[in-house]
C-alpha cells in the first residue's frame, strides 16, 4: 500500500507547482477593461493534475525497479526476444506478416500505400544510422546530410545526363560513401559531444550550399520532376508506380536488415562494439581506431544515400528544406526510441514516429509537445529503447566434449 | 642474451610536470623483468610511452622480435605497437564489459585477421573459415589461462581476479612476443596471486613470451623477476636482480616504512 510519505511528497509537489504556475494559470489581466481576473480553478486543477501524476511516476519507477530485479534473477530475455525464440509463435507470425505486407497495397488506398513506403525509407535510414550510433557509439547530429547528398545525386544525374534511377541508386550510395569518408575523415577525432556538435554543423553546412549555391542545386526553389522509379521501361500508372515504389522498398528493407545482420555478426562489428565499450583498449588491442570508425560513419552514410535516392524518385521533387536538423533528429529518434543496436527495434521505431503522426494528425500542433515527453518518459523508464537490444553473443559450443579434460 | 625491447633515454613531460627523466630499459628474450616504484612514479606513464598511448617527449623505443629485424616504434599508434608484437594490460581494468568473455580474447585475435567489408557481406568461405578459427583459437587461449569456465559469461559478471586474468589472455590473443602487465596482481588474494605466479611463469616458459611488469607485490616481484628496474620521480634509480635491489640503499630511501623484503 501507498505510504504516507509518498502521499506527502506528491502533496508537496503539487503545491510547488501550484505556487510556480500561478502567474500564468490564474492571474490574467483583461487590458480592455484594466481588470484582472483571478481564475482559482485553475489552481485546483493543477494541484490535482500534479499530485497524480508525481504518484503514478514514482509508482512506475518502483515498478521498473522491482521488474529490474526480478528479470535479473531469472536470466529471462525481453519479451520481444522471447516471442522470436518461440517457434509456434513466430513462424505463424512470420507467415501472417508476410500475406499483410504482399497484401497491403491492394487492400490499402494510394494514401496509405505511400505512407507506408515513407517509413520503409526511414527503416534503411535508421538501420544505416543504427550501424553509427548504436554499434559504433558515433553521435552523429548530421546524418540527413548523406540522405541529401543521395537525393540530389539522383535529382541532378538525372536533369544534367538524364540518368534514370537504376543508374543512380549505387551512384547516389558511393556518392554518400565517399562523402561519409571525406566528413568522417577530419571528424572522427571528437568524441562524445563534441562529434555531436561537429557533425551537427556539417549536416547545416550541407543544407545552407544545396539552399544558396543556386547554379549548382537550383536553390531553395529545389529540383522538380525527378522520374519515379522506371520498371522495364514500361509506362506505369500512378497507382501502379506507388505500388511498385512500395515494393521496392520492401525489398529495399529486406536487403538492408540482411546486410547490416551481416555486417553486425562479423570481424569488423565486433570491433564496432568494442569501439563503443572502450576506446583506448580497443586501440591496445590492435583495432586501428580511424579506419573503423571512418568504416561505421561510411557504411551507415551509404545507406542514407540510398534511401534519398528513392526519396527523390517517390517525392518527385526535392529541395533544402527536406534535410533541416529536423529531419537527422527523427531518424536519431527512431534509433534511439526503437531501441539502440537492435534491428527489430529500429523497425518499430521507425513505423511508430512516421506512421503514428500520420494518423494522428488532429494533434499535429502538440506533435512535437507528445514527441518530447515521449522521449523523456522512454529514457527514465524504457533507456534501451522499446526493444532492448539482446545481441547475439558468440558462443563457444565445444564446450561440453570438452568439460571431462578440464 | 638478445634483447627484444630496448627503450632508450625515454622522457616525457606533462606540462610542466617531468613525468620521466631519461630512463633507459632492456628486456631480453625469454626474460621477466620487473618495473617498480612508489605510487606516481611513472611506472604507468612509461607503459603508455612505450605503447603509443602518449608521445614520448624524447628518446626511443625498439622491439628486436625473435628472429626479425629491430623495429623503432616511438610515434607509432597504439594498434601498430600490438601488431609488432608488443601487448599489455591495463592496471585499472578496462575489458569490454559487455562483451562476452569470449568476445573479448576475439577481438585480440582481430589484427591477426584479414576479413573486410566484403568479407563480412559475403561470408566467402575463407571469411567462413576464418571466423570459425578465431572460435577455437580465442577457446585455446582462454584454456591456457584457466578462464574456459567463464568462456560465454559477460565481462561484467567475472569475479575480480578472473578479470585480472581476461586481460592477460587478451593481450595474449593478439600473439605477442613481448608482454606489458601492469599490477596484474593488484586487488587479487595471497591464492590467487600464487596462481598468477604460475601462470607468469608458465606464459614464459611455455608461451615463450617477455615479459615485462609493474607490481607492488614484492614477494612477488622478488620472487618472478629475473631483474628488477627501480624508478622514483621518473628518474630510474636502480637496476639488477632482486637480491641487489633489496639491499640497494637508494631503493629502501625511496620506499621508506615499506616493507621490500617481504
Ligand atoms: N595524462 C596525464 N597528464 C598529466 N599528468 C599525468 C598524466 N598521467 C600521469 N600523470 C602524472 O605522472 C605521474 C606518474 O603517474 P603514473 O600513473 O605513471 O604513476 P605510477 O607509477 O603508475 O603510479 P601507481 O603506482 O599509483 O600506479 C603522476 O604524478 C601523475 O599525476
Ligand atoms: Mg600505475
Amino acid at each position: 500500500m501507498f505510504r504516507f510519505s509518498e502521499i506527502k511528497k506528491s502533496f508537496l509537489v503539487a503545491l510547488w507547482l501550484m505556487f510556480l504556475t500561478f502567474p500564468i494559470m490564474v492571474i490574467r489581466v483583461n487590458t480592455i477593461y484594466k481588470t484582472i481576473e483571478w481564475r482559482w480553478e485553475r489552481m485546483f486543477m493543477v494541484g490535482i493534475g500534479a499530485f497524480f501524476l508525481s504518484f503514478l511516476w514514482r509508482y512506475l519507477h518502483k515498478k521498473k525497479e522491482a521488474g529490474e530485479k526480478k528479470a535479473e534473477e531469472a536470466g529471462t530475455l525481453p519479451l520481444a526476444q522471447r516471442l522470436i525464440k518461440n517457434r509456434q509463435f513466430s513462424i505463424p507470425a512470420a507467415i501472417g506478416l508476410g500475406i499483410f505486407i504482399i497484401a497491403f497495397p491492394f487492400i490499402f488506398s494510394m494514401y496509405q500505400t505511400n505512407i507506408m513506403t515513407t517509413a520503409l525509407i526511414y527503416v534503411v535510414v535508421g538501420l544505416g544510422l543504427n550501424i553509427v550510433v548504436g554499434l559504433a557509439g558515433l553521435l552523429d547530429l548530421g546524418y540527413v546530410a548523406f540522405y541529401a547528398v543521395g537525393a540530389y545525386s539522383y535529382a541532378l544525374l538525372n536533369h544534367h545526363f538524364g540518368l534514370g534511377f537504376w543508374a543512380a541508386l549505387p551512384i547516389g550510395a558511393t556518392f554518400a560513401f565517399l562523402f561519409g569518408v571525406i566528413l568522417g575523415f577530419p571528424v572522427l577525432r571528437l568524441r562524445g559531444d563534441y562529434l555531436a556538435i561537429v557533425t551537427l554543423g556539417f549536416g547545416e553546412i550541407i543544407r545552407l550550399i544545396l539552399e544558396n549555391w543556386n547554379a549548382f542545386s537550383f536553390g531553395p526553389s529545389g529540383i522538380a520532376n525527378i522520374p519515379r522509379p522506371g520498371f522495364f521501361g514500361m509506362d506505369l500508372s500512378l497507382s501502379q508506380s506507388i505500388t511498385y515504389v512500395y515494393f521496392l522498398m520492401i525489398g529495399m528493407a529486406i536487403f538492408t536488415i540482411f546486410v547490416v545482420k551481416r555486417l553486425q555478426d562479423s570481424r569488423l562489428g565486433r570491433a564496432w562494439i568494442a569501439l563503443r565499450e572502450d576506446e583506448v583498449a580497443c586501440q591496445a588491442m590492435g583495432i586501428d581506431k580511424t579506419r573503423t570508425k571512418l568504416s561505421a560513419f561510411a557504411l551507415g552514410a551509404t545507406w542514407a544515400g540510398i534511401g534519398g535516392v528513392v526519396f527523390a524518385a517517390k517525392t518527385t521533387f526535392i529541395n533544402p528544406a527536406s534535410f533541416t536538423i529536423w529531419e537527422s533528429i527523427i531518424i536519431l529518434c527512431i534509433v534511439v526510441l526503437g531501441g539502440m543496436g537492435s534491428v527489430l527495434g529500429v523497425i518499430f521505431g521507425a513505423l511508430v514516429l512516421i506512421l503514428l503522426p500520420e494518423y494522428l494528425r488532429a494533434f499535429s500542433e502538440y506533435r512535437m509537445l507528445i514527441f518530447g515527453a515521449t522521449l523523456v518518459t522512454m529514457m527514465v523508464f524504457r533507456p534501451g529503447g522499446i526493444i532492448t537490444d539482446v545481441r547475439k553473443t558468440y558462443k563457444f559450443k565445444g564446450l561440453k566434449d570438452k568439460q571431462p579434460t578440464v | 642474451m638478445k634483447p627484444i625491447l630496448e627503450v632508450t633515454n625515454l622522457t616525457k613531460d606533462f606540462g610542466g610536470l617531468r613525468a620521466l627523466d631519461d630512463i633507459s630499459l632492456t628486456v631480453g628474450q625469454g626474460e621477466i623483468v620487473a618495473l617498480i616504484g612508489p605510487n606516481g612514479a611513472g611506472k604507468t606513464t612509461f607503459f603508455n610511452c612505450i605503447t603509443g598511448i602518449y608521445p614520448p617527449t624524447k628518446g626511443d623505443v625498439a622491439i628486436i622480435p625473435p628472429g626479425g629485424k629491430k623495429i623503432f616504434i616511438k610515434g607509432l599508434k597504439p594498434n601498430h605497437v600490438t601488431q609488432q608484437g608488443m601487448a599489455r594490460t591495463f592496471q585499472n581494468i578496462r575489458l569490454f564489459q559487455n562483451m562476452t568473455v569470449l568476445e573479448n580474447v576475439m577481438i585480440g585475435r582481430h589484427c591477426r585477421m584479414s576479413a573486410g567489408i566484403p568479407g563480412a557481406i559475403f561470408r566467402n568461405p575463407a571469411t567462413v573459415r576464418e571466423e570459425k578459427k578465431v572460435v577455437e583459437d580465442s577457446y585455446g587461449v582462454l584454456e591456457k589461462i584457466g578462464l574456459e569456465q567463464f568462456v560465454n559469461e559477460y565481462a561484467k559478471n567475472l569475479p575480480y581476479g578472473a578479470q585480472r586474468r581476461l586481460e592477460i589472455a587478451r593481450a595474449m590473443a593478439t600473439e605477442p612476443s613481448i608482454l606489458l602487465l601492469d599490477e596484474p596482481a593488484a586487488g587479487m588474494n595471497a591464492r590467487e596471486t600464487k596462481e598468477l605466479d604460475d601462470l607468469i611463469v608458465r606464459i614464459r616458459n611455455q608461451e615463450k613470451i617477455s615479459i615485462l611488469l609493474i607490481e607492488h607485490d614484492m614477494k612477488l616481484v622478488m620472487s618472478l623477476s629475473d631483474r628488477i628496474y627501480v624508478v622514483d620521480y621518473g628518474k630510474k634509480i636502480a637496476e639488477g636482480p632482486p637480491m641487489e635491489i633489496k639491499a640497494n640503499p637508494a631503493v629502501i630511501k625511496a620506499y621508506l616504512g615499506e616493507e621490500l623484503d617481504a
